[in-house]
């Protein structure tokens, strides 16, 4: 479903160029629940950014859904990145000024769904996160794992093919973060791909498949070892 | 998505309330400024008669001084000499021609009780009426018979009317003026002509005259003129005939021609009539003839004063200065907005979409500013009249139409969108990942 090939980017100044990414292959399928661990700076961000499609890559292939995403315009890539793609942040990135209902309604809007479609898309998932009694409430009178909540909703009402997770618990405490790495299990149970970017071992267990990024690339003999030590530590 | 837009704008205006209201506050002082010498300009400039401003024509004569030009370069007089203006009329080349000029008279009002009056008189023939599309609201004018057998018989306007017969229809009644008794043939309904085009040396923004008379009665009754009277000779005795003969330049002339080929026509009658009486000893100076429609003649009379122009053009650049000032403002609640942009971005927002957005929002700062920009203008438009009150025609140029509120409102909006476009261009290339969150 997702299936980068030596990818690689380049970030050039005038005087420096940074290999954030460098020979980067990794293929995810269908299904699949994977977490990526590594270091600050190692190109998480990056391949999260790429891989949602928010950033270009500098060389080699990336096909999202047997699609080669490479050449793609503007409209082609937001297109692309509102169907297939739902984003979890690790700061929520609510719309303080809209409600529950209006910000699960944002990529809905985007895609240009009739006003029926999108309130029962919305109903349907907020039922599934917990919220739908939540609904007028804005992001402020809610707490952060509610929060974080809408924000999953927000990324499955597209009914996208994967969700991009960037540490979506970062900001929480344990029993909340808990509640939501609950929720994201369930959500693959049912057949949503996910990616999650994460620095807790505890949670990138919880997921089918980690991989390790350490200087731009996927170092795969690493990961077990990186996990064990971690947890152990 | 337009509703959903506009949703959007008032929501990010309610969210930073005091960056809307100095954008909404620029828009408007700017739209307030400009609007109020607009509207100046647009009365001051308008067509009186649009339906047929370009079938009347005003009549000019070089009878002048051989010597010296009426004025530089080479114009000919304003105005036309009793003899020239008889002789026209009575040729009667035109469809409709109409010889006028202001005057003056006192009216005694029925019963004893009653104090008289004086009213302006205009002293014109009997097309003046069809000519310029006068519209009545009893009876109507004069024929040419009344003209030719000098019929004591007067139309007034609807406040003499009111004054006079208590806005009854008068017509058939008889007024009294300056102790001769004249038969009321029509009453004129509401007729505000801006300018007041048919006779501009008078005031081009007074209103029309209260009564109006037979041309020939006036004469007759040695009505003098009150308006400009201008001469390059030494007039020979003080007496009403020798003024009559005179090369003075006292009245107007009106002509009502159609299409090119009456035109052409009609400045050959000119330049032939002209050539007769330079045999007659008159008309010294070379051929130099005019027949002009009536915008044309406006602008010649120069009607639109210089100081309104440079006025205007202060407002617009203060305008300028004021959308300025939005860009600076709108570019700072962009960048202050700029995860927003970054969020719908990766939530599927094209640019275009962003860009959709920031316009509409705009444009609704726009409309904002633009009611507001009224209320200014509104505000503007009375403090002209306060600061000319003693100027008659002040009421009529400080009054804003429907075009005008129409007018300010759109110019609100396209200045908010003009104003807005780099910001949004700004907004549109923010780069999606850029605000979000970072590893």
């Amino acid at each position: 479903m997702l299936c980068m090939n030596d990818l690689s980017k380049v970030y050039r100044t005038d005087s420096v160029e940074t290999h954030a990414l460098r020979e980067f292959s990794l293929q995810v399928d269908e299904g699949e629940f994977v977490s990526v661990t590594g270091p600050s700076g190692s190109g998480k961000t990056t391949f999260l950014n790429i891989a949602g499609l928010l950033e270009e890559f500098s060389s080699g292939s990336y096909t999202l859904d047997g699609r080669d995403v490479a050449g793609l315009d503007d409209r082609e890539r937001s297109k692309l990145r509102n169907e297939k793609i739902g984003f979890i942040f690790q700061n929520f990135n609510l719309i303080p000024e809209l409600n529950v209902f209006d910000n699960v309604d944002v990529p809905l809007r985007y895609r240009g769904f009739r006003a029926a479609e999108r309130k029962q898309r919305i109903e349907r998932v907020l039922d599934v996160v917990g919220l739908a009694s939540r609904r007028q409430h804005l992001p402020s009178q809610l707490s952060g794992g509610q929060q974080q909540r809408v924000a999953i909703a927000r990324a499955l009402a597209g009914e996208p093919r994967f969700l991009l997770a960037d540490e979506p618990t970062g900001n929480l405490d344990s029993q909340m973060a808990s509640s939501v790495m609950d929720l994201l299990c369930d959500i693959n149970d049912k057949g949503t791909t996910i990616i999650m970017v994460t620095h807790e071992p505890m949670l990138a267990e919880r997921a089918q498949r980690n991989i390790y990024v350490r200087d731009g690339c996927v170092s795969h003999g690493e990961a077990g070892v990186a996990l064990a030590s971690a947890v152990a530590g | 998505m337009f509703r959903y837009y506009l949703k959007l704008g008032m929501l990010s205006i309610r969210k930073n309330p005091v960056l809307s209201a100095l954008m909404v506050a620029a828009i408007a002082i700017g739209i307030g400024a400009c609007m109020t010498m607009v509207t100046i300009h647009y009365v001051m400039s308008g067509d009186p008669i649009p339906q047929k401003s370009k079938q009347l024509f005003y009549v000019q004569l070089d009878s002048w001084d051989p010597n010296e030009a009426a004025d530089e370069p080479d114009e000919p007089p304003d105005q036309v000499t009793y003899l020239d203006a008889t002789a026209l009329l009575e040729a009667g080349k035109a469809r409709r021609q109409v010889v006028s000029y202001r005057s003056g008279r006192i009216i005694q009002p029925p019963g004893a009780e009653a104090r008289p009056f004086d009213v302006d008189v205009r002293s014109t023939s009997a097309d003046f009426f069809a000519m310029f599309d006068v519209p009545f609201l009893y009876g109507s004018g004069w024929d040419h018979t009344a003209d030719a057998q000098q019929e004591q018989v007067v139309v007034i306007n609807r406040d003499t009317n009111d004054r006079l017969f208590g806005g009854e229809n008068s017509v058939g009644n008889r007024i009294t003026m300056n102790g001769d008794t004249y038969r009321v043939a029509g009453v004129i309904d509401e007729w505000l002509p801006t300018p007041k085009f048919y006779d501009v040396t008078t005031g081009a923004f007074n209103d029309p005259e209260a009564v109006f008379m037979p041309f020939s009665v006036s004469i007759a009754k040695e009505m003098p003129g009150h308006g400009n009277t201008n001469c390059w000779k030494p007039i020979p005795d003080g007496g009403w005939e020798s003024f009559l003969n005179s090369e003075c330049v006292w009245m107007q002339f009106w002509v009502e021609l159609h299409g090119d080929n009456e035109q052409r026509d009609y400045l050959a009658f000119l330049d032939s009539y002209v050539n007769s009486q330079k045999e007659l000893g008159r008309f010294a100076r070379p051929l130099n003839n005019r027949i002009s429609d009536v915008m044309r003649y406006l602008e010649a009379e120069e009607i639109v004063d210089d100081s309104v122009r440079i006025m205007l053009v202060l407002a617009i650049l203060f305008l300028v200065v004021c959308l300025l000032n939005t860009i600076g403002l709108l570019l700072a609640k962009v960048m202050r907005r700029s995860g927003d942009i970054s969020l719908r971005r990766a939530l599927g927002a094209p640019r275009g979409a962003i860009f959709t957005q920031y316009i509409v929002e705009a444009g609704l700062i726009g409309f904002t500013g633009g009611l507001f920009g009224l209320l200014l203008t509104w505000f503007g438009l009375q403090g002209i009249r306060g600061l000319y009150a003693d100027l008659q025609f002040v009421d009529k140029l400080a009054q804003l139409d429907w075009l005008m509120v129409l007018a300010a409102i759109a110019l609100a909006i396209l200045s908010a969108l003009g104003a807005s476009l780099y910001p949004t261009w700004r907004a549109c290339g923010i780069h999606p990942a850029s605000q979000l969150k970072t590893l």
